[in-house]
């Protein structure tokens, strides 16, 4: 019965796949991308596709990329994707290549995800069995997360605008996606390089070393390793085989010695492609300075750039300290809190970060969204699932209509736009703390299961 | 007695060779300064074909090399001559417009206007004579001078984000020109009257005295110039001093109700005007400091051809009536662009006195009607799109009559073109997407490599440094329309960034279209006494023709100014409830656990020394025992409250450490 299942699963599958990729080209085909490209929610200054082309004619005419305030990628990505802003196929749209390469960017990181998912679902049966739970929890009920993980992936709005979009961020997800892979099935130079050129492109992805320490010390997401021992307290026997691995350094510095490696070899790369321009401290200046220092105030669907625009001078530096490290004060807690579940912790990073960073866009909430499908099975129960679900379609049918009022009819004032970005703000803190405060109830609801004791109300 | 003595001999010693020494300088700035401070004062007043009337006053005065005589000046304006040495400033130009000139009926292919038509607002550039790295210091110490000498706002120019420093395709000045426009700044009287305080006879006597203020900002185009030249510090033997120039161009509209008078018919009838109608007052007499004080009425070159004026009748014509004798007539030579000459009468002031005021009027006594020469390709520049996110700037160049006769004459090489040079500043706020830039010729896209011959970009700095752009294109002769297009984002600025009046926009000065293969100059026959005079000899002077374009006024989207504290308090709420409810649901135990804490808690008073057995069982590598022996809780406490009480210290003295 479970494989018919399985069989009927894995052939839908493939074909949404197939109808996902066909929407995009279909999507790619019309003129001028829709005007996706220019719209606020896809193209941040980070990852607008019309100033890596700005960027790339600077090069090209023997200027430094970084000479205006145009462009704040990476010289890395200028290379590659550089010459596809300028390289055109006789009547086809402009910038096909472009757009084929981010599909197949796409595509690529749901396949990543789709093996990650496969591969956590079988951790999480594994442990199950070792606890003895398999009965009490139907496990023959339990959906293929990989699958759905890379459908939701492929098939989220977000994902599809930001792929027809021309903007950057699939690269950028596919490098995190990558780094999660690579670390999930021990692939360390994978996950070495992932984090490495995600770190690069992006700055934020930086704290992921976390998570990914904790995958590669110990393995993909269980339940606490205090129930294993409980379990096998009660059964009075310890069977060394079926606990959990106890945390190895080996791998992490394994991974240490190829994230090294990795970033003086992408570094170098940089100093290379910039060599007769600024050097490396022009890129640091303008990528990870203009991040940080929230320079462009241009909307977006953050809350950040409004903030900025009105605060008085004299507390800007404050503020953009306070902004900053509110993403860095959560970085202990939820590692102390999750460091059983690894991948669980990085996808609360990843949302964290799509949540505060200085120039968010919908690609970075695609991703996160995509991570969330990993955990179908542990946040069955969350609270809140369908106001989210609401929220976020509201949000985002709302606030491009609060940007045209404001920004091409005039009747609308800025604060119309910045109440749908503020509300988008509140549903993603809703969805972080509903998330993290679902998947402790799970582990609690296990822990209840193993003592026997009947389940508390969740409070 | 003899100690008090000396003193005074020694105070009558040293006076006397004072003296003595004064008037030796004095004595010597006698004998040369007839020769190099010199002042002279003319107006030229030249009819337009729309109907209008241009006045253009030229007053100059020389100053003699700064090393020759010391501070000391007779009639140069002591005020420029310190700012001269001060900022080493080789050449600089200040100008002030209000209006816009109008290339098309006033014409842009003349000594007059391509060095008088600026674009509106101020706009200032200058030549240092100082090492490249003291450049910015001294542009900003000029610049807060002048707008202190001139009333002005000019100290804004100060701002690295709003000069820059064209390479070539500005065509006045050579080498390292430092350029900047306000073009928003309103002009005034304000700005005139510390302008004629430089002139020795001000506004009290000579030529000067027509400048009634109602009258002229009346008009329809005021433009009011500093042009100073200096050689003083220079390495090179010739020595010319300091010459400032004050030009101010005024296109006015003469009263014409006296031609409605008389040919109530004639609608096409010229306006009759004297200088008592459009200016309200008469010139009683010269400046006495003035060495020429001189009035010209220039007739343009189409004018005489219409007018069937030749160079037999022009003394007694059959078209218009002169109310003064001219003192003298002269002729242009005759040039390679235009079949006609132009004719130029002079008045000498000298002549009249207060009793009897010079007063010049010209009557017409048949409808005339005639074209001014144009610049080769006339220049416009547009905005494109629309709402508040993006738009592009258009730069529209149309062949005028000009270049058809340019083309004919040249028309034995086939493959003619012409060379344009475009200098477009746009201030940082208007995002250039330089990649973007199109180019079409006669209505259809061509390559850019095609067309632009040679481009110079440097890129805006958001609040470092604007956008330069400069491009060489080369059209071909026969061409229609040419349009240059590139895109832009719109910034969006902080609130304090923001004018006072943000709603009203934000304005992008003008580009500058110049030709550099063409020269303006009007050369008049009978040189010998033209020199004297330092206006016609600068009509000589082959200056490049070129042409602003106008204005453009770009709308930027605006925050709401009365909302920065809602913003900042409703941002920090939410920022707040990110941190309470995530910290809340990690720290928040349900019911059973805390019955276990509790029960825990019980058994065992702290948590610290658990920690620390915890971390020394880790250290050594075994399973945790229970603790045997808890420590008495007495001591505990202490411990805790010292150890508190140490943190609390430790952050203060860090604090204090680090803020002084």
């Amino acid at each position: 019965m479970e494989k018919v299942k399985k069989k009927i699963g894995s052939f839908s599958f493939w074909n949404w796949v197939t109808a996902s990729i066909i929407f995009r080209l279909i999507l790619i085909y019309f003129p001028k991308n829709l005007n996706l490209s220019s719209r606020p929610e896809v193209s941040t200054p980070l990852t607008s596709f019309r100033r890596l082309a700005e960027g790339y004619w600077l090069k090209q005419s023997f200027m430094s990329p970084y000479a205006g305030s145009m462009y704040h990628g990476s010289p890395l990505l200028l290379s590659l994707l550089g010459p596809l802003t300028i390289n055109r196929i006789e009547g086809q749209p402009n910038h096909l290549l472009y757009s084929l390469v981010s599909v197949i960017a796409d595509v690529v990181s749901a396949m990543l995800i789709r093996a990650t998912g496969q591969n956590l679902r079988l951790a999480y049966l594994r442990s199950l069995e070792s606890l003895d739970l398999v009965k009490q929890i139907e496990v023959s009920e339990f959906l293929f997360s990989g699958d759905i993980a890379a459908l939701i992936y492929l098939c989220n709005p977000f994902t599809i605008v930001a792929c027809v979009g021309l903007s950057t961020s699939p690269i950028e997800n596919m490098a995190v996606i990558l780094c999660l892979y690579g670390a999930c099935s021990r692939l360390i130079p994978l996950a070495a390089f992932g984090w490495v050129i995600a770190t690069h492109l992006s700055l934020y992805p930086a704290i992921l070393i976390i998570p990914v320490i904790f995958l590669l010390g110990c393995g993909p997401d269980s339940p606490p390793r205090k129930l294993f021992l409980q379990r096998h307290q009660q059964k009075e026997v310890l069977n060394q085989s079926k606990l959990p691995p106890r945390f190895s350094w080996g791998p992490v510095i394994h991974f240490a010695f190829w994230a090294f490696l990795w970033s003086v070899y992408v570094l170098v790369l940089c100093g290379i492609s910039l060599k007769q321009f600024g050097g490396l401290w022009e890129m640091f200046k303008s990528t990870y300075g203009f991040i940080l220092t929230v320079e462009d105030l241009s909307p977006n669907i953050g809350v950040l750039w409004y903030f900025f625009a009105e605060v008085f001078e004299f507390f800007r530096n404050f503020f953009l300290i306070v902004f900053h490290v509110n993403i860095l004060f959560m970085i202990l807690p939820l590692a102390i809190r999750l460091r059983h579940r690894p991948c669980y912790l990085a996808f609360v990073y990843v949302a964290i970060c799509s949540m505060l960073k200085s120039y968010p866009s919908v690609g970075d909430s695609a991703l996160y969204l995509g991570l969330l499908g990993w955990f179908v099975n542990e946040l069955a129960d969350m609270q809140f699932s369908l106001f989210l679900f609401c929220g976020y379609v509201g949000v985002s049918l709302l606030s491009p209509v609060m940007h045209n009022l404001w920004i091409w009819r005039g009747t609308g004032n800025a604060n119309f736009y910045f109440a749908t970005a503020m509300v988008y703000a509140c549903l993603q803190i809703v969805l972080v703390v509903e998330g993290v405060s679902a998947m402790l109830n799970h582990d609690r609801k296990l822990r209840n299961l193993i003592t026997g004791k009947p389940q508390d109300a969740k409070s | 007695m003899v100690l008090l003595q000396r003193p005074h001999i020694l105070l009558l010693l040293i006076g006397t060779h004072q003296f003595l020494q004064c008037w030796i300088a004095f004595g010597s700035v006698n004998e040369e300064g007839q020769k190099q401070e010199e002042f002279s004062e003319e107006l030229l007043l030249k009819p337009l074909p729309d109907h209008k009337l241009l006045a253009h006053f030229h007053f100059q005065s020389s100053g003699p090399p700064s090393t020759s005589n010391g501070c000391h000046h007779h009639l140069f304006p002591k005020a420029i001559s310190q700012l001269v040495q001060k900022f080493r400033i080789k050449e600089m130009e200040l100008s002030f417009t209000k209006g816009r000139w109008n290339y098309e009926s006033w014409g842009g292919f003349d000594p007059l206007s391509s060095s008088n038509a600026k674009p509106p607002g101020v706009e200032l550039w200058a030549v240092f004579d100082v090492p490249q790295h003291h450049i910015d210091a001294s542009w900003k110490n000029l610049t807060h001078t002048l707008s202190g000498l001139f009333c002005a706002s000019i100290n804004f120019l100060e701002s690295t984000a709003t000069y820059s420093t064209p390479e070539w395709s500005f065509p006045p000045a050579s080498g390292n020109v430092t350029y900047g426009t306000l073009p928003c700044e309103a002009v005034c009287t304000e700005n005139l009257t510390p302008w004629l305080k430089l002139l020795p006879c001000r506004d009290k006597a000579g030529i000067a005295l027509l400048l009634d203020r109602p009258s002229l900002y009346r008009g329809f185009y005021h433009s009011q110039q500093l042009h100073l030249t200096s050689t003083g510090s220079s390495s090179e033997g010739i020595d010319s001093g300091i010459i400032l120039e004050q030009t101010l161009t005024v296109v006015l509209q003469p009263n014409s109700e006296m031609a409605i008078e008389v040919h109530a018919s004639e609608k096409h009838i010229q306006p009759s005007w004297s200088l008592s109608s459009i200016f309200g007052k008469q010139v009683s007499g010269r400046c006495v400091l003035a060495k020429p004080s001189s009035v010209y009425l220039l007739l343009d070159r189409g004018l005489p051809a219409a007018n069937g004026l030749t160079s037999e009748n022009f003394w007694s014509n059959p078209s218009f009536e002169l109310s003064a004798n001219p003192d003298r007539i002269f002729l242009e030579e005759s040039s390679s662009h235009s079949k006609s000459l132009s004719i130029l009468y002079m008045f000498q002031v000298e002549k009249y006195c207060e009793s009897e005021p010079f007063d010049i009027g010209l009557m017409w006594k048949v409808p005339v009607a005639w074209l001014c020469q144009q610049t080769p390709l006339h220049a416009s520049r547009f905005l494109m799109g629309s709402g508040n996110e993006r738009a592009a700037i258009a730069i529209s160049l149309k062949s005028t009559q000009f270049t058809e006769g340019f083309m004919s004459a040249n028309s034995k090489d086939g493959s003619c073109e012409l060379r344009v040079d475009v200098f477009q500043v746009v201030p940082w706020y208007v995002k250039v997407y330089f990649h973007s830039l199109r180019v079409f010729v006669d209505q259809q896209p061509r390559a850019v490599s095609d067309i632009i011959e040679k481009i110079h970009v440097s890129p805006s700095k958001d609040k470092m440094s604007p956008g330069v752009m400069e491009v060489v294109l080369k059209l071909p002769c026969r061409v229609n329309t040419a349009a240059l297009t590139i895109e832009f984002d719109k910034g969006f600025l902080r609130i304090d960034e923001y004018l006072p009046d943000a709603n009203q926009g934000f304005d992008i000065p003008s580009a500058i279209i110049s030709f550099p293969n063409f020269h303006a100059s009007m050369v008049f026959l009978e040189d010998d006494s033209l020199n004297k005079s330092p206006l016609l000899s600068k009509f000589q002077e082959k200056c490049p023709v070129m042409s602003y374009t106008e204005v453009l006024l770009v709308p930027l989207t605006t925050p709401d100014f009365s909302m920065p504290y809602n913003v900042i308090t409703i941002t920090c709420t939410v920022f707040a409830l990110y941190f309470g409810s995530l910290l809340n649901v990690l720290q928040r135990r349900v019911a059973e656990e805390e019955r276990f804490l509790k029960a825990k808690a019980a058994k065992k008073t702290g948590r610290l020394p658990l920690l620390l057995s915890k971390l020394s069982a880790k250290l050594r590598g075994r399973r945790l025992e229970p603790l045997h022996s808890p420590p008495s809780s007495s001591s505990f406490i202490n411990s805790k409250l010292v150890l508190k009480v140490i943190l609390v210290a430790g952050l203060a003295v860090g604090w204090q450490y680090f803020f002084s």
